[in-house]
């Protein structure tokens, strides 16, 4: 994919000015790493990265829908999961907005973020935990080339960070890139990681 | 482009697919807006004079107001448990037309009250004295409007899906805009009954319904990305 790149961007939500002239620029097989206090903002530049919140100034190629969007997989806080339906039904649904995908691939998602058990359950019968490995195996099944994730780590145990990490570890190499909001750094080689820290 | 084009069926599809199995799991809350519209049909009868003249004369108000009052009651769902659970986001970035994705999830609104209401017209018209020739042009009537008041529902559904409490303002915003509906569709309705020619009623209903279906998503999905943002 080409580069994602933004250049001052400002961002106003009523008289608070969230976004103050940022600048960044993330190639394929790089991760960039967004931390700040709570509050700093970083929900609101993935959000505006994604073309969710529109940008009153500053130049990003996130302003072309039809060619970007298709290959943008976000996570943000909420897992974007329907609670009345099984974990692999989930992400067979998620699978069809993409693209075509056999039902062991879903199955191997599953496997691969350990919860290959709860396949056949309902989420609202997970923990939040597990929901989250869920999501995180609907991201592995999807693909995309960039991926845009809001605090990924949340209610995930060591063993569920270390995954996210061979996750994202994964993607980089295959030429993708990430952009991560986080408050624990990520553990990744410091060739491919980025910071940028809100104040 | 013909790629994206089955891309896009093979997703509309998939939504369509996902919402029905949804529905199906809480049959109790998918089935309110059917029940309520056979048990308001089904009281008029109760409460006026058994005249079979009578009971003519109101038919198509009471079935017209309530089709409009029973596609109200399961709008208020429609995208406010996409919104809060993140599936709407999912939905808007997943680089397909989000217009048309919208539109999927307004056509599971129209299967799951518009459609059984078309059904079971029948009935309640017999119930409220309509002589048996009138029911194809109240059916006619019925399935061209209820696909209209699930379009300009949607509109109103995606405005106040963001807000906590959207009751009375979601239905102060559609029932206004569904006036027109109401209008012609009752009086294809009273045309039908009395046994003269409907089509003028009827064709103004489906141009509405035209109107609707071109103009609806363009609206919904400038509503609901406010919603989002």
């Amino acid at each position: 994919m080409d580069e994602l790149t933004a250049d001052n961007l400002q961002l106003w939500r009523g008289e608070q000015h969230v976004l103050r002239g940022i600048c960044l620029a993330v190639a394929g097989g790089q991760c960039l790493q967004v931390t700040g206090a709570n509050g700093a903002g970083k929900t609101t530049l993935l959000r505006a990265l994604c073309g969710l919140v529109p940008l009153e100034h500053g130049r990003d190629i996130v302003d072309d829908p039809a060619t970007f969007h298709g290959e943008l997989n976000y996570l943000g806080h909420d897992n974007g999961l329907k609670a009345d339906l099984t974990a692999a039904e989930n992400l067979r649904y998620a699978a069809a907005l993409r693209r075509r995908v056999q039902a062991r691939d879903i199955a191997a998602a599953l496997a691969r973020t350990g919860v290959a058990e709860a396949a056949g359950q309902l989420l609202r019968r997970l923990s939040a935990g597990q929901r989250r490995r869920v999501a995180l195996a609907r991201l592995a099944l999807t693909g995309g080339a960039l991926w845009v994730l809001d605090e990924p780590g949340s209610n995930l145990d060591e063993r569920g960070q270390a995954l996210l990490v061979e996750l994202i570890d994964g993607h980089l190499r295959s030429g993708g890139a990430a952009v991560v909001a986080t408050h624990r750094t990520l553990d990744l080689p410091a060739a491919q990681l980025q910071s940028l820290t809100l104040q | 482009m013909s790629g994206q084009r089955v891309r896009f069926a093979g997703a509309a599809g998939a939504l369509i697919a996902r919402d029905l199995r949804l529905a199906l799991r809480r049959s109790g809350d998918t089935l309110q807006p059917l029940g309520f519209f056979v048990v308001v049909t089904a009281l008029f009868p109760l409460a006026l004079d058994p005249q079979l003249s009578l009971l003519r004369d109101i038919a198509p108000a009471a079935l017209w107001v309530g089709a409009l009052l029973s596609s109200l009651l399961a709008l208020d769902l429609l995208f406010r448990e996409d919104a809060q659970d993140g599936a709407l986001e999912q939905l808007a970035l997943c680089g397909l037309p989000f217009q048309g994705l919208l539109l999927a999830k307004t056509a599971v609104h129209w299967l799951l009250t518009g459609l059984p209401l078309v059904l079971i017209a029948p009935l309640a018209a017999t119930a409220l004295g309509a002589p048996y020739e009138a029911i194809p042009g109240i059916l006619a009537a019925l399935l061209l409007g209820t696909i209209a008041l699930s379009l300009i529902g949607a509109v109103g559904a995606g405005l106040t899906m963001s807000l906590k409490r959207n009751g009375s303002l979601l239905a102060l915003l559609v029932l206004p805009l569904a006036v027109p509906v109401l209008i012609f569709g009752a009086r294809a309705t009273a045309l039908a009954i009395a046994g003269e020619p409907l089509a003028a009623p009827l064709y103004l209903l489906a141009a509405i319904t035209v109107l609707s279906a071109t103009l609806a998503p363009w609206a919904l999905a400038a509503a609901v990305r406010i919603g989002l943002e």
